[in-house]
């Protein structure tokens, strides 16, 4: 799973690339067949957090408030055979550059 | 040889290509560690009974893997896994290439796959250097937890977590290609010369040098230098770490303190060394762009070449200084040209330089700049100066024959400091 921590820009684009850069490379993902499934997020001002503390209790805030710009701004969950074949994929990604970072994370196996 | 013995050697000379071919074969460090002793253990029964097989490297593989295939048909988990490490295999298409085949009836010597898994960019470099002693070196990890001095637990922790970020996160046993090695391989080079550090300036501790780390160190990147010969940077760390382990006999005092290069006795520098290491910086600084540990190299070569520090290259060695600070630009190579301008230019350019320095984060309380302009201010003769900044190096003296070294500089300034006093009085 690709997680595009993308810098947001003041107008809600991410930062260093183009709509076009975007759309060729998941288009460039796609035809590669690996792709499984993967969300844009919208703006992060749309964002809400929930939490439940020690007693139980529920507290809904507005946020998150992400000290730094760097925020969750969408994912893929591609199907490659291991870490470098995914490291190459994320450093292809729009989202990567103008301070923005991918995290690459395994989806679990709870059969093995 | 006593079988034993024999057994012994064996072990240690096959044991990394052993581990390394399992892993390639299986995917999975833990099954080849544990299948790796179980062949070791069947050796050490039958060897000494039946003989020592004239292949023992093939016989010690054809074992292990026998054990896997045993374990994976009992354990439903390792079973599930090697089927998904398989498909991948067969995605990837790594056949191993023909000329693979080692010096022991077709063992191929998997161990450069093993060097750059351990050294992946994807796990902390703590890790790194735990793996690579543990899986290459071949040390236990008490051994490792000791070299670093930190609990066994802690280490056997760090060991655990990184094995399973290789597993889960699917780190591959696999040589990254032409275009990415000049991306890679430094940080198999770090790894090792990181080992080498620990051994050669224990970070902390009541001796100065652990030999037994800095030997592995070296012994690891001869294996590099087999493996990849045409790389230039492995033949320059080589030659580097050669250079200044020549040096370690006289590095030490009868009472294990700090002798520092200039006091040096040498005469106890190992020659052989010094031999084996000049050869390797020849080929590592000629024909092509030169790399860092090539240069350090070079510089290493200067000092181990000279018959004293008065006689010593100075000139040169700033050029060098010069040429590593365009390299690698940073404060540490800026503190040592520094040092080397001193030695050329005399101590107040050297003072000036290092003056310049102050205010650069990395050397606040970094304890070779401090013992350098302490130094710098004895030689200058500017003594109660000297003095507060011997005793403010001794502050961040990590190990106890340093700490020995600068009290006995300072007791001499405040020796010296009595005796004017006496005179004027």
């Amino acid at each position: 799973m690709l997680l595009i921590n993308a810098g947001a820009t003041q107008d809600g684009t991410a930062e260093g690339c183009t709509v076009e850069d975007w759309m060729a490379y998941d288009k460039t993902v796609r035809d590669a067949g690996i792709f499984v499934s993967g969300e844009s997020l919208a703006d992060l001002v749309t964002a809400t957090t929930v939490r439940v503390g020690d007693d139980g209790r529920r507290t809904v805030t507005d946020g998150p408030f992400a000290e730094t710009r760097e925020v969750l701004g969408g994912f893929y969950v591609i199907d490659v055979a291991d870490l470098d074949t995914a490291l190459d994929w994320a450093g292809r990604c729009p989202g990567a550059r103008g301070g923005g970072s991918i995290v690459v994370r395994p989806i679990a196996d709870f059969d093995v | 040889m006593s079988d034993a013995g024999e057994v012994e050697r064996v072990w240690r000379e096959e044991r990394g290509r052993l581990l390394a071919a399992l892993v390639r074969r299986f995917g999975d460090l833990d099954l080849a560690e544990d299948v790796t002793a179980d062949a070791i253990e069947v050796a050490l029964e039958r060897w000494p009974v039946e003989g020592v097989p004239p292949k023992p490297g093939a016989w010690l593989m054809t074992t292990a893997r026998r054990k896997a295939v045993d374990r994976l048909r009992r354990d439903k988990t390792y079973a599930a896994r090697l089927a998904v490490h398989q498909v991948d295999a067969d995605r990837a298409d790594h056949a191993p290439p023909a000329d693979a085949a080692g010096s022991d009836g077709g063992l191929p010597d998997e161990r450069l796959q093993l060097f750059f898994t351990c050294a992946h960019p994807a796990l902390p470099a703590e890790d790194r250097i735990a793996l690579t002693l543990r899986c290459l070196a071949g040390l236990t990890t008490p051994e490792v937890a000791r070299a670093f001095l930190v609990p066994t637990a802690t280490m056997a922790k760090r060991i655990v977590r990184a094995k399973k970020k290789i597993r889960e996160a699917r780190i591959p046993f696999r040589v990254p290609g032409p275009d990415e090695l000049p991306e890679r391989l430094p940080g198999v080079l770090q790894v090792v010369y990181s080992i080498f550090t620990e051994g050669y300036a224990a970070s902390s501790g009541p001796t100065l040098q652990r030999l037994d780390v800095a030997d592995e160190a070296i012994r690891l990147a001869r294996i590099l230098r087999r493996l990849l010969p045409n790389e230039r940077e492995i033949a320059g760390l080589l030659a580097l770490m050669l250079l200044i382990h020549a040096r370690r006999d006289a590095r030490t005092g009868p009472d294990g303190s700090l002798v520092l290069l200039d006091e040096q006795d040498r005469g106890r520098w190992d020659r052989a060394m010094i031999e084996e290491g000049r050869a390797l910086v020849v080929s590592a600084i000629s024909g092509g762009p030169v790399g860092p540990y090539g240069v350090q190299a070079a510089i290493a070569a200067l000092h181990d070449e000279a018959a004293d520090v008065a006689t010593t290259d100075w000139p040169q060695i700033v050029a060098l200084y010069d040429v590593l600070l365009a390299l690698t630009p940073s404060p540490v190579v800026a503190l040592n040209r520094a040092a080397a301008i001193a030695m050329r230019d005399g101590p107040e350019a050297g003072l000036a330089l290092l003056d310049d320095l102050t205010d650069e984060p990395i050397l606040r309380g970094y304890h070779p700049y401090l013992v350098a302009r302490a130094d710098l201010l004895h030689r200058l003769n500017r003594l109660p100066e000297a003095a507060a900044a011997y005793r403010q190096a001794l502050e961040s003296a990590g190990t106890d024959p340093e700490r020995l070294h600068l009290e006995r500089r300072l007791h001499a300034i405040q020796e010296s400091g009595r005796g004017v006093a006496g005179t004027e009085g």
